[in-house]
């Protein structure tokens, strides 16, 4: 069987930046495993601008970003397989992989890192009535058709979503020549960044339309209507506020699922709140040598993010292969009151770095409020916060020297600030 | 005198600014719970400008296009003009990333680039 010490499972900014931190700490033998014919992931069709502005201090495109890690890859002769797939992934790191140059083989690695970023909800997981005609997309596949097969899937586009791609696409199609009638959004407030709010929707004077869904499709090979109509606070559609929108093209930007087919198969526990593998402050995984990172882990909003993270997961991988092993104790951590989660889920407190970034989400927008942590019930510290939004990932960096002997648990929360 | 609303795209907080223009100059911004409010609405109201990224359909090798941007930013008026020039433009590859793909794009001074290499 063939051997590596380290296997990286795909080649998107995760893979990348992992894979550059670990060479710099060290390990020779890497292989990184992607499955598309380039290596990039999901910056290759994002080619907006507004990527690596906290990295590199400038607005890059998606290609660009991408780009500055792929020349270093190559630079440090770091090898890469594309065009090949994982098919497995067992407990004891063994990998099943088929592609072009390799066949079908097994390679054995001594650590490997899952970074097979995340996929798009569905239309088969909203239970949106109608036929099933052509012309609905998922926002990233028309992402993908438009700005690298050259192809306009439809003329008349109705967005359901206003998460930032489905925002971004709202722009792109119209740049192409398309009417996009509405934005519908099923909240009572976009997920997607204010930026995007303004100069997707309305520099091209686009309706978004909150608290507001698509109730039913019309035609039968082709799309040729959606029925849209306001939702009540629990999501029902309220009777008599249906309107009839012809169009030729729904896309769905309905929210991002980490892939985690492969973790899955090989036994690492994951949450049931972020889809991904529940991870130490090492971004280690619940099987020794799996560590994880990128939107595989939790679903990120900013690519510099991803980049950090992931260079922390290549560093520990390269610490692991030298030996180093996680302590014998283990502090939890939670998020509660607003908090929807955090990763790491746990951290290490004899072998933690001075200072761990906590990465999580709140469920609902807030204004005025702060976070806050707590060790078993004592208030560490707050954070005030102006604004606090679902769409934005928040960050709390968690130390060391604050960290009570003995502590069991940290509780991250919101708390409203009166006023 | 006017007054102009708008929404600042500087951070999640979206405050709702009002502009007061005279004689084609701010005056006053109103609204903004930071400094950056106020040079976001006193550029856009004056002289509001985009970066604009598209494709450029390529001859000549395997890709079917190409991804670009203006290497600046080009007034917000010329928007819709340089994406029909993208739209309309052909690509010789291959095509390197950061080559010029249209020079002086609709008379605004700034070049399309390629931000990706094809061939």
């Amino acid at each position: 069987m063939k051997q590596v010490q380290l296997a990286i499972i795909g080649g998107g900014p995760a893979g990348l930046a992992a894979a550059i931190a670990a060479r710099e700490k060290g390990v020779e033998d890497i292989l990184i495993i992607e499955r598309d014919k380039e290596l990039g992931g999901i910056l290759n069709q994002c080619i907006h601008a507004g990527f690596g502005l906290h990295t590199f201090g400038q607005e890059l495109t998606g290609p660009e970003y991408a780009q500055r890690f792929i020349d270093r890859v190559e630079e440090m002769h770091i090898p890469y397989l594309l065009r090949t797939m994982v098919l497995d992934l067992s407990g004891d790191r063994v990998l099943t992989v088929t592609g072009p140059e390799t066949g079908l083989i097994q390679i054995q690695a001594q650590a490997v890192i899952l970074a097979m970023g995340c996929r798009e909800r569905p239309r088969g997981a909203l239970n949106i009535p109608g036929y099933r005609p052509a012309g609905i997309y998922s926002a990233g596949t028309a992402q993908r058709l438009v700005n690298i097969e050259g192809f306009m899937p439809g003329k008349n586009v109705v967005i359901l979503g206003s998460g930032d791609i489905g925002l971004i696409m709202a722009r792109r199609m119209t740049l192409e020549g398309a009417k996009v009638h509405a934005v519908a959004e099923v909240l009572p407030y976009s997920g997607g960044l204010k930026r995007n709010i303004v100069q997707c929707l309305e520099d091209f004077d686009i309706p978004l339309y909150l608290s507001t869904t698509v109730v039913d499709i019309h035609g039968r090979e082709r799309l040729e209507a959606v029925t849209l109509a306001q939702v009540d606070e629990t999501r029902k559609p309220i009777p008599g506020t249906e309107r009839r929108i012809p169009c030729d093209t729904l896309l769905l930007s309905v929210g991002l699922l980490p892939e985690n087919e492969l973790s899955s198969a090989a036994g690492v526990h994951l949450s049931t709140v972020t889809g991904g593998p529940e991870v130490t402050d090492r971004l280690a995984t619940s099987i020794p040598g799996v560590f994880a990172c990128g939107n595989v882990l939790h679903v990120h909003d900013l690519v510099d993010f991803v980049s950090q993270e992931a260079r922390k997961a290549g560093e520990n991988a390269a610490l692991y292969l030298a030996g180093a092993r996680a302590g014998s104790r283990s502090v939890a951590l939670e998020g509660k009151n607003g908090v929807r989660y955090t990763v790491p889920q746990s951290i290490d407190p004899e072998n933690m770095d001075d200072t761990v970034t906590v990465r999580f989400r709140v469920a609902q927008p807030y204004r005025d409020a702060a976070l806050c942590a707590y060790a078993d019930g004592t208030l560490l510290r707050r954070i005030p916060k102006r604004i606090l939004t679902p769409g934005e990932m928040e960050q709390f960096p968690l130390r060391k020297a604050e960290l009570p002997e003995g502590c069991q648990t940290i509780t991250f929360t919101v708390e409203e600030v009166a006023k | 005198m006017t007054q102009r609303q708008l929404t600042c795209i500087g951070c999640p907080m979206g405050c709702q600014l009002t502009a007061t223009i005279e004689n084609g100059v701010v005056t006053a911004v109103t609204g903004n719970t930071c400094k950056r409010g106020d040079s976001y609405a006193r550029k856009e109201c004056v002289a509001p400008e985009r970066t604009v990224t598209g494709t450029v359909r390529c001859t000549g090798g395997g890709a079917p296009v190409v991804s670009v941007r203006t290497a600046g930013e080009v007034p917000k008026e010329k928007v819709f003009d340089v994406a029909h020039a993208l739209n309309t433009a052909l690509a010789h590859l291959p095509v390197a990333a950061g080559d010029v793909v249209i020079p002086d794009v609709c008379g605004t001074g700034v070049n399309v680039v390629a931000t990706k290499s094809a061939k």
